[in-house]
């Protein structure tokens, strides 16, 4: 028997969770070098997992199948294609980069790294799963530790507001998809779960007009997509910034990949139909939420509005269903998750030393952090879609994707493009540059540690490397949109 | 020739700027004359580039080609003609000058070096792309490190003026870039050879609209982009803001090279892509090309701050450029439009050199007395005659006296235009008189005159340093004033292989 890869990358983490549960209270490090050794080891085998996949042949590799509840056709079924290839390197590396810069956690640290593992092992299933079962199962896995973490860790003023309306969002969303995948499992005819074998169902088009909106928008309110997406600025802020690392960066892409893999490839000629709908929410995303990211006063606010825009560029490129459109898309899933992992990690080494998120009562932090500095103007870039780094080499086939199938689109989305820049510019000069503001003891503002420069600069440099060398990942992601383009139809 | 010269040269800055962070922030001395020696090995190179250039062969020379981007078939081309040669030298001379008349900063030197030293990467690969996309990418990359270098090492409103300049030029490329994207999803390439082929008789639809109404639209979204950079009155408001609160070398950088880029656009990409349309709206440019030379000579005479009256007098000079241009644009591969375009070409490398000189002379004084404005100084010449010569030659070559560069560029371009826009070139001649006006102007305030209290005993003479960074430009301002064969022969060339098919 081959290697399980997958099975172990999946669930790695959860061991590292059940390992670190087992710990005394009192011995903090010892959970914290736990995890930090298995999110390690779990990143290392993502990597080995991405030079391993095989370009050549594409469709889905790695795959592991075990019945587990035949009678009604479901079983635990795991592999990965070119689309889920990059989105299994990123969860690793943000799982990895969360521990790292959580390291300071001096609260219960044991059950926060815990948790944390246990979020690793529910996303990295969402992207390695073939069964549609499974596929709801990591996906609602992730639902306790997200509302435990969010609700005790996170920011006193705001979250338990955070985490509720987070939790009860993307549970109201995950019913609804659940409600169309029912169907789907029903009208199949086949008493199945496998994905696959869904894929080659068949449905007729009047079904797949109808259901397509239940699972596309049910994910999509985890994607971000306008108007579902106030869940996520609030939840962002209010969650440690290790949760908010993985939210923005991973989780997002879980209800993306998901509304992908679910609605769009098993109900291609309901994406079709609905395609006109996703473009026009996905441009009030991009173009709306750069606005409303432009005029917050909180540091953390304007990330989490930021990515509700970037999250909009993905849908746009889904709803194009074209190969560039979607290589673009994938592109983005990857290169928005490592900018905003950076993006947070900075704000909370920020707020760590200045305990005051106010951008107004920030300034000049330059001088005591540059390195973080250097690192945010690296995230800010990407953001802008600047070329030379991963953001432009995403962004820019998504809009030849829309060229092609919506250029109304492309010519309303670009706008997103400079509001990015002037919100992203004035940020960097209010935080980092002038003059620190009275209230703001700069003296006493320390530098960052160690662990947290290895994130900012991993991050940093990931995301250089793809735009200058974007063949480093789209040999992998074709394959991946080759596959999806056969069942849609498309060239 | 498959050497990879072009390249290094490209490069090299990055590299360099990457080795000068690692030197410790301490070592001022080493930083400054790292970062300078560097500088000067892409001009070395370039020298050599230029010997190894045949002007007489058509065609792009040096030519390296990668695929960079398969998925959407982009590639890595870069190479030159003698238009693009010309630009290369200009910005690989003035960029170790500037670099030399940055000694005098102080705050954080190693990000300052760095930032410069990207910038240049930034401006080559502009005049270098082949490729439509490879283009962009280094259009837009160079406006980082000069947003960074205004807003962190310049004057009291770097922050309105370095925002204020980067909105401007990235909103300014939006459309650029959706046009872009039109043409790669149209024809399934971005290499520029084959595209000025095949775009401009490709017939395409979008909206319902024609397929002329379709390519107006586009070439004015590539106009109004280089149009901002250039800049052309009506785009120019953020160039003066810019300019004056830029750093004294970052001034020399954005005249000297950055306003070429906005021109390169129109000369590379325009006029080849959109033949048909610039015939068409070749006229609309001559009258944007004829105001831009007129109120930037009037708004530069009514200015009282030294560094703004420089920076408005970059609009009236690089209005020439675009009369070149519009000429050509509208009389395509005629003698007349050949002319002018030479003299367009001509005039970019002359602007670069006298408005880059001019900036430094600016900064020499403003370094000294601490003020930029007119009347704070006065009668300076009998306290700093050295300088005060300096300076006069400097803006002689400016104001386009016989016998120095100006002329020749200016004498061209006009020569050329005439028969084309005998109206729009007779308005800007008056408005070459106006620039005059305002370079006597300021030689009056600043040098002549009963001298200013204040300065008397505080102001010191040009030092070697200083007389090092002006020397090379005016051994060239007067060497392409008494003998311009050299550069013109290969600009000739350039522009009879590359505009006379058209």
């Amino acid at each position: 028997m081959q290697f399980p890869l997958l099975s172990v990358i999946i669930f790695l983490p959860a061991l590292a969770g059940l390992l670190i549960l087992a710990f005394p209270e009192s011995r903090k490090n010892w959970a914290r070098w736990t995890a930090l050794g298995f999110s390690v080891v779990d990143l290392i085998l993502a990597v080995v997992l991405y030079l391993l996949y095989n370009t050549a042949t594409g469709n889905y590799q790695f795959i592991e199948r075990v019945n587990w509840l035949p009678a009604l056709g479901i079983s635990y079924y795991v592999g990965v294609d070119g689309i889920g290839v990059p989105l299994v390197l990123l969860g690793a590396l943000v799982v990895m980069c969360g521990t790292l810069v959580s390291w300071r956690i001096e609260e219960r640290p044991r059950e926060f790294f815990s948790f944390l593992m246990f979020l690793g092992t529910s996303v990295l299933g969402v992207f390695c799963s073939l069964d549609l079962f499974m596929l709801f199962f990591f996906f609602e896995l992730a639902v306790f530790p997200k509302y435990l973490m969010i609700a005790i860790w996170g920011s006193p003023k705001t979250r338990e507001y955070g985490a509720m309306k987070l939790t009860l969002y993307l549970f109201i969303g995950s019913m609804v998809a659940l409600v169309g995948a029912l169907a789907m499992y029903f009208a199949s005819g086949k008493n199945t779960f496998d994905m696959l074998e869904l894929e080659k169902a068949g449905f007729d088009t009047t079904f797949q007009r109808l259901w397509f909106p239940f699972v596309f928008f049910g994910f999509a309110v985890l994607g971000g997509i306008f108007p579902f997406h106030s869940w996520a600025p609030d939840g962002h802020v209010a969650a440690p910034t290790a949760v908010s690392m993985l939210l923005a960066g991973v989780e997002m892409k879980v209800g993306a990949f998901a509304a992908l893999r679910v609605a769009i490839m098993l109900l291609p000629d309901g994406a079709r139909a609905w395609a006109p709908l996703i473009f026009g929410l996905a441009t009030v995303n991009v173009v709306y939420g750069a606005f409303i990211a432009m005029i917050q006063t909180d540091f953390k606010y304007v990330i989490g509005f930021s990515s509700v825009s970037h999250m909009g560029l993905v849908m746009i490129g889904f709803a194009t269903l074209t190969r560039e459109g979607l290589l673009g898309a994938g592109l983005q899933m990857f290169s928005h998750g490592v900018m905003t992992a950076l993006f947070f990690s900075v704000v909370g080494m920020v707020y760590d030393r200045a305990h005051t998120r106010d951008i107004d009562k920030l300034g000049g932090l330059v001088q005591k952090l540059p390195l973080a500095t250097l690192g945010f103007i690296v995230g800010g870039l990407v953001s802008m879609g600047m070329p030379g780094f991963s953001g432009f080499i995403a962004e820019f086939p998504i809009f030849m994707g829309a060229w092609k199938a919506a250029p109304l689109v492309a010519v309303i989305a670009i706008l997103g493009v400079v509001i990015t820049a002037a919100y992203i510019l004035l940020v960097i000069r209010r935080v980092f540059f002038g003059q620190a503001s009275p209230s703001l003891d700069l003296a006493h503002i320390t530098g960052i540690s160690v662990q947290d420069k290895v994130v900012v600069v991993m991050l940093s440099l990931i995301m250089i490397a793809l735009g200058c060398f974007p063949s480093l990942m789209t040999p992998i992601l074709e394959t991946g949109v080759d596959h999806i383009l056969k069942l849609v139809g498309g060239a | 020739m498959t050497n990879h010269l072009l390249s290094v040269i490209l490069f090299f800055p990055v590299v360099a700027a990457l080795a000068i962070l690692v030197i410790p922030a301490s070592r001022v001395k080493a930083i400054r004359w790292v970062s300078f020696v560097a500088s000067l090995v892409p001009f070395l190179i370039s020298l050599l580039v230029w010997l190894q250039f045949n002007p007489y062969q058509e065609g792009y020379q040096f030519e390296e080609q990668f695929i960079w981007y398969s998925a959407i078939s982009s590639s890595y081309h870069i190479g030159i003609d003698g238009i693009s040669l010309t630009m290369m030298l200009l910005t690989t001379l003035l960029t170790p000058l500037a670099i030399l008349a940055s000694f005098t900063i102080s705050e954080r030197v190693k990000a300052y070096m760095a930032l410069f030293l990207m910038l240049e990467t930034g401006m080559l690969g502009v005049f270098f792309a082949l490729d439509l996309l490879l283009f962009f990418v280094f259009w837009e990359i160079g406006l980082v490190p000069m947003y960074f270098l205004i807003a962190q090492w310049g004057g009291e409103k770097r922050n309105y003026a370095s925002i204020k300049f980067i909105l401007y030029t990235m909103a300014g490329s939006l459309g650029l870039l959706l046009a872009i994207q039109l043409i790669g999803v149209t024809t399934g390439t971005f290499d520029l050879p084959k595209l000025m082929e095949i775009w401009k008789d490709k017939q395409l639809s979008i909206f319902g609209l024609s397929t002329s109404a379709v390519k107006a639209i586009a070439f004015w979204a590539f106009v109004v982009a280089f149009a901002i950079k250039v800049p052309v009155w009506p785009f120019h408001t953020w160039l003066p803001d810019a300019h004056t609160e830029a750093p004294t070398a970052g001034s020399m950088i954005l005249a000297g090279v950055l306003l070429k880029l906005g021109a390169y656009g129109f000369l590379r990409l325009v006029l080849p892509l959109y033949p048909m349309e610039s015939r068409q709206f070749g006229g609309a440019l001559a009258i944007l090309a004829t105001l831009a030379i007129i109120f930037g000579a009037l708004s530069a005479f009514s200015q009282n701050d030294f560094k703004r009256l420089v920076a408005y007098s970059s609009i009236n000079h690089m209005g020439f450029v675009i009369l070149g241009i519009a000429a050509a644009a509208w009389q395509a591969g005629s003698v007349n439009a050949n002319l002018a375009l030479n003299g367009a070409v001509l005039q970019m490398f002359n602007h670069g050199l006298s408005s880059a000189g001019m900036f430094f002379l600016v900064g020499v004084i403003y370094e000294r007395t601490h003020t930029r404005k007119l009347e704070d100084y006065g009668g300076i010449y009998a306290l700093v005659p050295v300088y005060g010569s300096i300076l006069i030659f400097t803006a002689m070559s400016s104001l386009g006296l016989p016998g120095l560069n100006g002329f020749v560029s200016e004498f061209l371009v006009v020569r050329g235009a005439l028969p084309v826009f005998v109206l729009p070139t007779a308005l800007s001649m008056i408005g070459l008189f106006f620039t005059g006006a305002y370079i006597l102007k300021a030689l009056r305030s600043v040098l002549h005159g009963p001298v200013n209290e204040h300065l008397h005993g505080h102001l010191s003479e040009i030092n070697l340093r200083e007389i090092l960074v002006i020397a090379p430009l005016m051994v060239l301002m007067l060497w392409i004033g008494l003998a311009p064969a050299w550069i013109v022969e290969v600009i000739n060339r350039a522009v009879m292989f590359a505009f006379s098919a058209l």
